[in-house]
């Protein structure tokens, strides 16, 4: 004798029918937020977006008129007289942004280098240290330059660069630590591992595993460095022939902007705007530059 | 019974999928791959996978590193989706529905074959119950009775409810890493997935939570179908009932060696290739 019993449904298929049917119920309201989602991410993609190409494009249109044989090859005249151009600003840039360079890349990737490596007081401090000048003021840095350099010494391409220095330091510093700590462990074991001392595992294995991102930093805390104007505008004094000596007072764009632009005159505020382009060529360059190379050094790794 | 109340609203997308979703008898086929091919950036990592995926069964796919179990794994709930240079060829039916057809949607999809990663990865915002209904939430069921009743039952049928009872609240960064990985997949079943696929489940585990983690395998067959990767030859052996051999062919390309029921697979497999690597003579 057979008994059919009716058997209760699995409470698995049950439970699946049913998150199936809010699955599919809840779908059309699902895609709808997701949707939503994005348009709001691309309204406020176009709000960052608009402000930074209208500027772009405002320098470029404004200052491409004043770019001319003379902008480039000679240097600021007074007004009145034609011919005027931005080489004693574009060569006090490069003089004081590269002795800045020469002076703080090498200081700052040591000290990143420490901070990545080393735990303890003294990184930490080192790092607040860091921070805390990354937040500083770039008035105060010139302040700071011209009390302690300029009060004593005058103004010069050296105070400058100090002050630029100033600025470019902690940026260099914590980008550097960022890249050597990026450097995964297990390629600093594998050092250890094979009898390695620290020195020769950060020469040998850390810094070139590092370097695409400490390439990077660098050139952003360069471009950083290049537009800086008010640490400038207290320390080199500026000057309107060209100079070479950094010990003497110098031009810089930053501050041939900011000079001419406030001028009265038509052909000074062009040659501004002309200035304002070079400076913003010149960091666009750089940012993309640092990156194409960075993208270039990880391919070549693998 | 459903916690959607009407099912009205979404009819139109709920005819893509169906929500008839009788217990398929084991043994009826509910995944197929003809020609199945994956490709990055229009280099062939695996092709030519043409089999059947039986209910309540355990498929197991084999072969050494590189050759494509994992990307053909991934080709199943579609996730190559998120990468921008993958393309997969072929045709891949979950019973008679289309998983690349431009009208199934994937989320959808997903819901229906879950997925189970090579490490542990619980959500680490999440204590353990939200970890064991996140995906029953994402899927739009709020009705509290039942997100209850399903992280009770896959956490008992992940053999993970007795010992997280009484601490549900607790963060799943609180468990052990194979009681982690267990949470992984409560949390994959408690959608009640129709498959569930399984990626190296074991190969970040000790030797005690791998044999706890293959012992659920196949106690969930009744619930779920399976299919896991794994290149652990020993474990395809304790935990499948059917076995697709891949290997990497002269064009470091994946290809589908042969296919049949694990038993015959590895006493007397058709292909000498599969023979040589099921002894152990390279691999």
């Amino acid at each position: 004798m057979t008994v059919l019993v009716d058997l209760p449904a699995d409470p698995t298929v049950e439970r699946r029918r049913a998150v199936q049917a809010a699955a599919a119920s809840s779908l059309r309201r699902r895609k709808l937020a997701s949707t939503a989602a994005l348009g709001v991410c691309w309204v406020f993609l176009a709000v960052a977006v608009v402000p930074l190409v209208a500027v772009v494009a405002y320098v470029v249109a404004k200052g491409l008129p004043a770019w001319n044989a003379d902008f480039f090859t000679n240097s600021t005249v007074p007004e009145g007289i034609p011919g005027g151009g931005v080489w004693n600003a574009i060569v006090g840039t490069m003089v004081i942004t590269g002795i800045a360079i020469v002076v703080t890349v090498p200081l700052g990737l040591l000290v990143g280098l420490f901070l990545a490596e080393s735990e303890g007081r003294v990184a930490a401090a080192l790092r607040f240290t860091a921070d805390v000048m990354t937040g500083i003021p770039s008035i105060t840095v010139g302040i700071f330059g011209y009390i302690a350099i300029v009060r004593n010494y005058g103004y010069s391409g050296f105070a400058g660069a100090f002050a630029i220095g100033f600025i470019m330091l902690p940026v260099i510093v914590r980008a550097g630590e960022s890249a050597f700590r990026g450097v995964p462990t297990s390629l600093n074991e594998a050092a250890l591992a094979l009898g390695a001392r620290k020195a020769t595992i950060a020469r040998r294995v850390v810094v070139p595993t590092a370097l695409p991102g400490v390439i990077t930093g660098v050139l952003l805390a360069v471009a950083r460095g290049l537009g800086e104007t008010a640490p400038l505008l207290l320390t080199i004094g500026g000057n309107q022939y060209l100079q070479w000596n950094p010990t003497k007072q110098m031009a810089a764009l930053p501050t041939t902007i900011y000079n001419s632009s406030s001028q009265p005159y038509a052909d000074q505020v062009q040659l501004a705007w002309g200035a304002a382009l070079l400076l913003v060529v010149v960091v666009l360059v750089l940012s993309i530059g640092s990156r194409l190379l960075a993208a270039r050094l990880r391919k070549e790794r693998r | 019974m459903t916690d959607a109340g009407t099912v009205t609203p979404g009819a139109e997308d709920a005819r893509v999928q169906s929500t008839e979703a009788p217990a398929p008898e084991t043994g009826a086929v509910v995944m197929t791959l003809a020609d199945v091919a994956v490709s990055f950036s229009g280099r062939t990592a695996v092709r030519d996978v043409t089999f059947d995926v039986h209910a309540g069964e355990v498929t197991a796919l084999i072969g050494p590193s590189g050759s494509g179990k994992t990307t053909l794994l991934r080709a199943l709930n579609r996730m190559h989706d998120t990468v921008r240079t993958a393309a997969v060829t072929g045709t891949v039916l979950l019973g008679d529905l289309d998983v690349y057809a431009p009208s199934t949607d994937a989320t959808l999809l997903r819901s229906r074959v879950g997925m189970v990663f090579q490490r542990p990865n619980p959500f680490p915002t999440m204590s353990i119950y939200e970890n064991a209904v996140a995906g029953l939430k994402f899927n739009g069921v709020r009705r509290k009775a039942l997100l209850d009743e399903a992280a009770e039952s896959a956490l008992v049928a992940a053999a993970l409810w007795d010992s997280v009872k009484d601490r549900m609240s607790a963060h799943a960064s609180t468990l052990s890493g194979g009681e982690q990985q267990r949470l992984c997949i409560a949390r994959a079943l408690a959608v009640e997935p129709e498959v569930l696929l399984m990626d190296e489940p074991t190969s970040a585990l000790d030797p005690i939570a791998t044999k706890r983690i293959e012992e659920l395998v196949v106690e969930l067959k009744d619930r779920v179908t399976i299919i896991i990767v794994t290149h652990n030859m020993q474990q395809a052996m304790r935990v499948s009932d059917r076995c697709a051999f891949l290997l990497m062919g002269e064009d470091k390309a994946g290809e589908l060696i042969e296919y049949g029921p694990t038993a015959q697979l590895f006493s007397e497999p058709t292909d000498p290739r599969t023979l040589d690597y099921v002894n152990g003579r390279f691999g």
